[in-house]
Formats: structure tokens, sequence, C-alpha cells
């Protein structure tokens, strides 16, 4: 686990609290116009804090910029000065946090030291290998950990629910980049039934479906990696979320109906204890983006995590910026989209 | 035509302070068409007992002797059957309809959903049909089939409960406490609403208060409950209006009478509360807080025996002849 | 503690204070008990005293000189032998060694990190909900964003850019895990402060710091102990990460460095298992030992809970 989940300890509940301003049923509209006014500015001035760090923070890495630029070869301070004008460096700070944020708005963010290349061609040509690798894992984690949980939950206390408690922790308390490595030699050196790390194998044929075999075939230990460290999270949340309805009258009267024990918990256990998880769901969503970085880093897949980390050590301050903004304006705007979708979700925030 | 019988039911929680009886030999009937009334202060297992008769206790409830609906133990039938009988034979409109009912679901699919649970046969739509029918028949527009149920007021979710106790037109209602949260306007309102249907659609109601004026306008028979077990029972206006048991005596005295101006200024109490369970005093438990008892009450549990006409009592005062309040 | 005191009523302020002091004892008794009651609990702390044991006595058990590279006896990832236990890394130190030592270094991170975030997210929880206003607004936010935010991109963005050192490791994880437990103890504050008592207090003239010291933190602290007990493992597993990528303090040795180097020198392919398993699975455990304690203590303390078996 390396935070790229929730922790089991995590409150899951809705960040924004139910808004104050009272409706009435007629007026609907007006009401979910205030509330979305309300969290589209909260996002935006997260995003604004976000872009405000993102410029200043980077600035402070030791070294100037120029050297990391021209690492192999001697410059002339001409040169240096020459280079200086056309990145902008030599104008005032505020003119530059101003292009900065011009620039980030309009997708334009700028070159990549280390690669030479515009940093949104870079992000455009890694953001399908990440989507693919946590993306898949999300949604597998996701999906096993909901269902685990609910059964877990509502059988609590069984063989059934200790058991998979037990060995959810125990994967959850297993690092990622170890569990990766632990894989690896077991799957891919011992076995050898999987490759080592890549994306692709050189060797295959171009052809559509040898290449999508090929790339399944790579992407199985990593997902496996991703999922089994990060489901038991969603397993406990959904657990205690189940927990919390679980003696709640509106079940007994479901039980009066005469439905299954499990028409009971599928019909109306789960939409109310799932309704507290949206918001995390959403971050999980809003996480596919900056995806596994550790996952990425182990099994050298060519994403965006393994180009965060590349950043780290060239140190490529454009790249590192471009990300940090992109990574954390991904789970704020997901954030955003689980508040407008709680409206539709929760009879209770409409209430007057 | 008996209805719903009791025969000796106990009822025995099993927790951390050790077993816990609830209900402690429980004899009752109900015939069909007819209303039963149980009163009592909580915690005195009536709303345990009306739990029982659908099984719906949590696990650590032990319940046992016999509970025939339609001359059928419900505590002896297997799941399958159990659950067809739940809702069909009888189904209870339930104390707190804020929190029975679900709260992120639709008013109209949750009317429904026991018809469709019950009839495999029918559709969807038909179903959604019949539910704004009920709605309509308790008095809500149809339209509130779309509402959710935080958009209702109290006494219009109570009324919802009741048109989903009648969805799959049962032969038993159990109310329990069904009007107790309501104010009193409302409360008329629901309790003329559920006698109207009960009149009309001829089934058993068992109605369960710890308002005695409430079970006595509405009820053909009363029983009152104490620590687990029946102390008094009879026809309702009888047990209302004069006591054969001195805590029914009390319970009646505990509600100002509407129209009784000196009754509002002064209402009966009753001191102390209710014994603990786990500890029961020795012989009749309801001694330590009478005002009549005397020094067989220490010795024995009295019994509910016949007292003449159509009443019963558990008092060893009001068997012997005696009246069962002072002054 | 008698008639030196300047209150007006000695005696009797004395005799509320042992008052105080008996029913704090008394609950504690009481928490130990609930505590005890819970078996996954129980193993948690006797593995957790096992490992801080061992963390405390690696200097008796190995001489640091074992982690000198210079002085390294073994081969190149000699497999475990009698002489090495559990085999050798890329230089020839005993992994055992390591792995003893990595304790230390894994613990301390991990304990400092937590104390300094609960310690952040403490004090701004209790202010922001005690203080509200504009104050605890923007409180409020920052902590909401901090929440929101990515939180391994932020530390390794960080570590980035304050260099590599043990010290700016911690703070980075304090910074990225302050605002769970603010969030919890605002929340916990604000239903305190709702109480009659504390109204009482107000009206008896009480100050903000006697309000927030003598009747809020006490109620808090408790939930804030079992959150600071999960906030641990997330803060090794933390550490171990950064390490492991290669942000950790290159001059200690902690397990997540044991297996940075590991990986950076081929213990993959070399299938030296005995390079990776043990910090792996030290890592692991402690974690699994906190998160077993954390969540026993969570059943103690959150009402909510009361009664789970896990």
């Amino acid at each position: 686990m390396t935070a790229d989940g929730p922790t089991p300890a995590d409150a899951a509940a809705p960040s924004g609290a139910a808004p104050s301003a009272g409706r009435r049923p007629g007026r609907v509209a007006n009401g979910f116009g205030r509330y979305l006014c309300k969290h589209v500015a909260g996002a935006a001035v997260s995003l604004l804090l976000v872009l405000f760090s993102s410029f200043f923070i980077f600035r402070l890495i030791a070294g100037d910029p120029i050297d990391q630029l021209t690492k192999e070869r001697p410059v002339s301070p001409e040169e240096r000065a020459a280079l200086r004008a056309e990145l902008g460096l030599d104008r005032p700070m505020w003119e530059q946090f101003w292009d900065y944020i011009i620039g980030t708005l309009t997708m334009d963010l700028g070159d990549s030291f280390q690669y030479r290349r515009p940093i949104f061609d870079l992000i455009v040509e890694r953001l399908p290998a990440t989507i693919l690798l946590s993306g898949t894992g999300m949604v597998l984690a996701v999906l096993l950990g909901f269902w685990i949980g609910t059964r877990t939950g509502w059988r609590q206390g069984s063989r059934y629910d200790r058991g998979h408690v037990a060995a959810g922790l125990l994967l959850y308390s297993a690092p990622t980049f170890w569990l990766g490595m632990i894989v690896i030699l077991v799957f891919a050196r011992y076995l050898g039934i999987f490759p080592v790390n890549g994306m692709r194998s050189p060797s295959t044929p171009p052809q559509f479906w040898p290449q999508a075999l090929d790339i399944a075939h790579h992407l199985v230990l990593p997902v496996l990696t991703y999922t089994a460290v990060v489901y038991a999270g969603y397993l406990m949340i959904m657990r205690s979320s189940i927990l919390d309805e679980i003696g709640s009258d509106y079940l007994t009267t479901a039980r009066a109906k005469g439905l299954r024990d499990d028409q009971v918990r599928d019909r109306h256990a789960v939409p109310n204890a799932l309704l507290p998880t949206v918001t995390l769901v959403f971050l999980a969503i809003g996480g596919i983006v900056n995806g596994s970085i550790v996952t990425e880093a182990v099994f050298s897949w060519p994403g965006l995590g393994s180009l965060f980390v590349q950043a780290v050590f060239y140190p490529d301050r454009p790249v590192l910026q471009a990300l940090f903004v992109l990574f954390s304006a991904s789970t704020i705007l997901a954030v955003l989209a689980a508040e407008i979708l709680y409206w539709f979700i929760d009879p209770r925030i409409r209430k007057s | 035509m008996t209805l719903l019988e009791f025969r000796d039911v106990h009822v025995t929680y099993t927790g951390s302070r050790g077993r816990i009886p609830a209900v402690r030999g429980v004899d009752l009937t109900v015939e069909a068409g007819t209303t039963l009334g149980i009163a009592g202060e909580s915690g005195c297992g009536k709303s345990t007992l009306a739990m029982a008769v659908l099984r719906l206790l949590p696990k650590t409830a032990e319940v046992t002797g016999e509970i025939l609906l339609d001359g059928e133990d419900l505590l002896a039938m297997g799941w399958g059957r159990l659950r067809a009988v739940r809702w069909t034979g009888a189904s209870i409109v339930f104390q707190g309809a804020m929190h029975s009912l679900n709260a992120v679901q639709r008013i109209g699919r949750q009317v429904a959903e026991p018809m469709l649970v019950h009839d495999k046969g029918l559709s969807a739509a038909a179903a959604a049909k019949r539910a704004e029918g009920l709605l309509e028949r308790v008095g809500l527009p149809a339209s509130r089939a779309r509402s959710y149920p935080h958009e209702l007021s109290g006494g219009q979710r109570q009324r919802v409960m009741i048109a989903m106790a009648l969805a799959c037109d049962p032969d038993l209602i159990i109310a329990d406490e069904a009007t107790t949260a309501l104010d009193v306007m409302v409360q008329a309102q629901v309790l003329q609403l559920i006698s109207g249907l009960v009149s009309e659609r001829g089934v058993g109601l068992v109605m369960i208060s710890h308002d005695l004026s409430v079970l006595s306008s509405v009820c053909d028979t009363a029983a009152v409950m104490y620590a687990g077990r029946v102390v008094e029972q009879g026809p309702a206006r009888e047990v209302f209006a004069q006591a054969r048991h001195p805590y029914s005596a009390a319970l009646g005295a505990a509600f100002p009478v509407i129209g009784d101006p000196a009754s509002r200024r002064n209402p009966g109490g009753l001191a102390g509360d209710p014994p603990d369970p786990a500890r029961l005093p020795e012989g009749c438990s309801f001694r330590p807080r009478c005002a009549v008892a005397v020094e067989r009450c220490g010795e024995a549990a009295p019994e509910l025996l016949h007292i003449g006409g159509a009443r019963s009592s558990a008092c060893f005062v009001a068997q012997e002849g005696e009246p069962v309040v002072i002054g | 503690m008698t008639a030196s005191t300047p209150t007006p009523a000695p005696a009797a302020s004395a005799a509320r204070r042992r008052l105080a002091r008996a029913r704090r004892r008394q609950s504690l008794a009481r928490s130990w008990a609930a505590y005890r009651a819970q078996r996954t609990g129980m193993i948690g702390l006797v593995l957790l005293g096992a490992i801080v044991v061992l963390a405390i006595a690696a200097p008796v058990l190995v001489d640091e000189s074992a982690l000198s590279v210079t002085q390294a006896t073994g081969g190149r990832m000699e497999p475990p032998s009698a002489a090495f236990p559990l085999g050798t890394d890329e230089v020839g130190r005993s992994v055992l060694a390591l792995t003893l030592w990595g304790s230390r270094i894994s613990l301390l991170i991990g304990l400092t990190a937590t104390v300094v975030a609960v310690v952040i997210g403490t004090a701004v929880g209790v202010t922001s909900g005690h203080v509200g206003g504009w104050y605890g607004w923007v409180a409020l936010r920052v902590s909401d964003w901090f929440m929101v935010l990515p939180s391994l991109v932020v530390a390794i963005a960080l570590l980035a850019v304050l260099g590599r050192s043990m010290a700016t490791t911690i703070i980075v994880i304090a910074l990225v895990s302050w605002s769970g437990t603010t969030r919890l103890v605002r929340a916990q504050t604000l239903t305190v402060q709702s109480r009659p008592y504390l109204e009482r207090a107000r009206a008896l003239g009480a100050g903000h710091w006697h309000q927030m010291t003598k009747h809020i933190l006490p109620n808090v602290l408790p939930l804030v102990l079992a959150s600071a007990t999960l906030l641990v493992p997330s803060a090794i597993l933390m550490e171990s990460s950064l390490a492991w990528l290669g942000l950790g303090d290159p001059n200690v040795v902690s397990w997540g460095s044991i297996l940075n180097r590991a990986s950076d020198n081929g213990a993959v392919s070399a299938h030296a298992w005995w390079y990776l398993l043990p910090p792996g699975l030290a890592i692991l455990l402690v974690v699994l030992a906190f998160m077993m304690c954390g969540r026993a203590l969570e059943a103690v303390f959150n009402p909510r809970l009361r009664g789970e078996s896990a």
C-alpha cells in the first residue's frame, strides 16, 4: 500500500456537508444552482492554489534550469542569456507566473528539459498506458473490495468475515513495490510465465491482435500487484458502511415484507451503504490519472507515473510542474464530480 | 374464527448480561375482523411480542411456545414458508416511519415491492399502479409515489406505512406504536383511517400502544402487559374505564382524558420504573410500585384469571373482588 | 498539594483533582479491559512490542560496523549460510544486520512523522472547531485541500525540492498526513462544544485556553490515539516507498532503502530472494501490527464499532 487508495481508517463521508440553504421542492433548480456554484467555486479555488504552489515550489529546486538544459555541452554566457530569454527566465516573476497560468489553461505546458519536446505531447503519449494499468487495477479493486466488503459486513463475525478481513489487511500491509518485486521474482523469473517488465515486447508482430494480446500479457502482473494492495481499503470501507446500516429499521421492514436475506442486502442495505462511498470511488477515478507511481516504477510501465519519477531525478522542472498540476487537478475534479453526483443520488441533500 | 393465537409465548434475549426474559408466557387470541390492543410501558415486551409474530427479532432472541396464524404455527415454519407468509398473512405498521422507510428509494417502489415479491406474475407497471391506488386510499395524492420519504411530513409517512401494510391484502395487521410520534390531530386522523380500513376489509388488527385511551377508541379487546406478562385483559372500553389491575388503572390515569379538564390538570402518574427484566422481584412483579399490594403478592406471582364477564386480571386483590384503586 | 495552593478553597480543589485523577484512572482501566478483550489487538501489541525491542536492541545484537560498505565480510549476494543467516547484499553485508538496523530508521521516521502530523492536526482541528469564524473556515479549507491532493505525488515533489534527509522525509510525510486528523478532531470538537457542561464552563467564565485544554482535548484524545495508531503504518509505508524510489536519506539504512539498493543492483534478476524477503516482510509485519492495534483501539474508543470482534 502506498497511499494510492483509501486507508481503512478513512471516514468515507462526502467532503461537502449538506448545504445549509433551505429550499422548497418547487425551486429545486435554484437550489441546485447554488449547490453547484458553491462546489465549483471551491474546486476552482483549490485548482488555483495548486497552480500557484506548483509554480513556486518547483522553482526552489536547487540548480539553474539552464545547467540542466545544457548538461552535456559547454555554453558561453551569451548562449546562456539567449536561452534564458527564450525560456522567459529573465522576465519578472509575476510575468512568468501569468504566462504559466495562461499556458497551463491553454494546454501549452512548455517543453521538457529531458526530452526537449512539448510536455503536452509527452502526456498524451503516456496517458493511455497509465489509464490502462491503473484503470483496470482500480476497477478491479473497487469491485472486488465492495463485493467482498458487502458480504463480510453483512455477516460480521462469521468465518467468512474474519478470513477476508485478515487476508485484506495482510495484503494491505505489504508495500506495493515489494509485492511487485516478489511477484516478478515468482511469476516472471522462476516460473517465467509473464514478462518481467515493460508494456510490449519488440518481437511482437505489428497487427492489432498480437499487439493487444502482448499488452494484456504484460498487464497481468502489474494489475495483480496493484489490485492486491489496494482492494483491502475498499473492502474495509464498504464493510464498515454496511455495518452502519445493519441495525436499521428499514431493513426490518424489508425483511417483514418477505424479502430473502440477499434481497434485503442488495436492494436495501447496499444502496444506502454505497452513498457514503461515492466520494471515495470518484477519488479513485481521479487517482487513475496519476495511477500508481510505484507500480509503474516497479514494472517499468511507460506511463505518467514513471515519467514523474524520471522528472524528479533529472530534474525536469516543467514536467514536474505539469504533472503535479495534472495529478492534483484530476483528483480535485473527481471530488467535484462526486459532490455534484450526490445531489442526484442522495435525496437527503436536497431536503429543505 | 381465530385468526391469531399466542400460546404460552416466551421470548428470552441472550446478551452480555446473561439471559433476559422479555416476554414470559403470553396467551392471547385475535378473532378475524376484530381488533386487539396491547398496552404497556416501553420495555414491557409488547413490541417484542409484535416482532415475534413474523419472527423479526434478532438472532439473540429465543422464542418458545406457539404463535398460530390461521392455525399454522409461525414458530415452526421453514424459512421459505415464513417468507411467503410475511406481509401476505400478516403485515406490520412500524413505529417511526422515518427510519422504517428506505431513505433512498421512492415511496411508490417501496409500497409496490411486497406485491412484486409475493406475486411473481405481477408486472412492475401494474404494481406501481396499485401502489398509487393504495396511496390514494390512505389519503395521499398518487403523485406522492415519486417522492422520497424525507419529502413527506410525519403523518404522511405514517400513511405510507399503512398503505404499504395493505399492499398484499393481509389477514392481520400489526400496528406497533403507529401513531405515537404524531401530534394529536394527525394521530386522530391516522387512527380513524386504520379503524376504517379494518371494518371495511374485515382484517384482524393488533394495535400496540402505551396509550390506553388510543386503544380504547379503536380496539374491541385490550390486554395490558407488564414486565413481559399480560396482567389484565377484557373489552377495551371496560379496561380503560374501570381497570381491574392496579397497573392498568395507573396507566389509564397517566393520560389526560379529552374533554375532562380535571384529568388534564392532574394526570395520575406511577412512581418508580418498570423492573429490570434481568432481576425481577419475587412474587408479583408489579408489587414494588403497587399501592394496594397485600402480603400474598410477595410470595407468589398471580395468574391471569377470569374475574367475571369477559375480564381477566392477574391481581390477587382484584381476584378477590376488591377495588384496585385507592380513593 | 494542600495549603500552599493560592486558590480560595485549596482543600476542595485538591479533592476535586484527586477525584478527577481517580476517574481518569478508572476509565483508563476500563479501556484497557475493553482492549484486552480483543484478540487481534493483543496479538498486534505483542508483535509490536517484539519489533520495538529488537529495534532498540539492534546495536547490542549486531555491531554498527556490519553496515559499513568497506568492512563487509561476505561475498556478493551470497545465499543464506551459517555465517550470514539471511545471506548478503551486493557488497557482502549481512542482510540480517541491515534489516535489524533498518528497523530503527523505519520506526523512527514513521513514529516521528505521525507525532508531528497528529500534533499539527489536533492543534488545527481543536482551534478551528473551537474558535470557528474566519479562521475556522480557512483552516477547514486548507485541510480539505491537503486531503484531496494525491499524497504520494506531493511527497515526491516536496522531497525533490527540499532535498533528501531524514528530517525532510519526516516533514514531508507529516505534511501529507495531518489533514485527516484535523477533520476528525474538528468534528469531535464541534460535538463536545455543544454539550451542556461546556456551556456551563463558558457561563462560569472559562477562557478559550481553559476550555480547549481542560474540556475539549481530554474528550478528543482517545479518538486521536486510535487514529494516530492507524496513521503510523501509512507513514511507514510512505517512508518505504519514498526510500525505495531513491528519495530517502542516502546516509542511513531503512527497510525502504535496503530494497532500493536491492532493485538497483539486480537482486530480482539474480533471484536473490533472501535480499528481498526480510526487509519487505519486516515492513509488512510492522504495518500489520500497527493496524491490528489501531483497529482494536478504534473499537474501544469509537462506540459505533463497539462489539466488533475484529
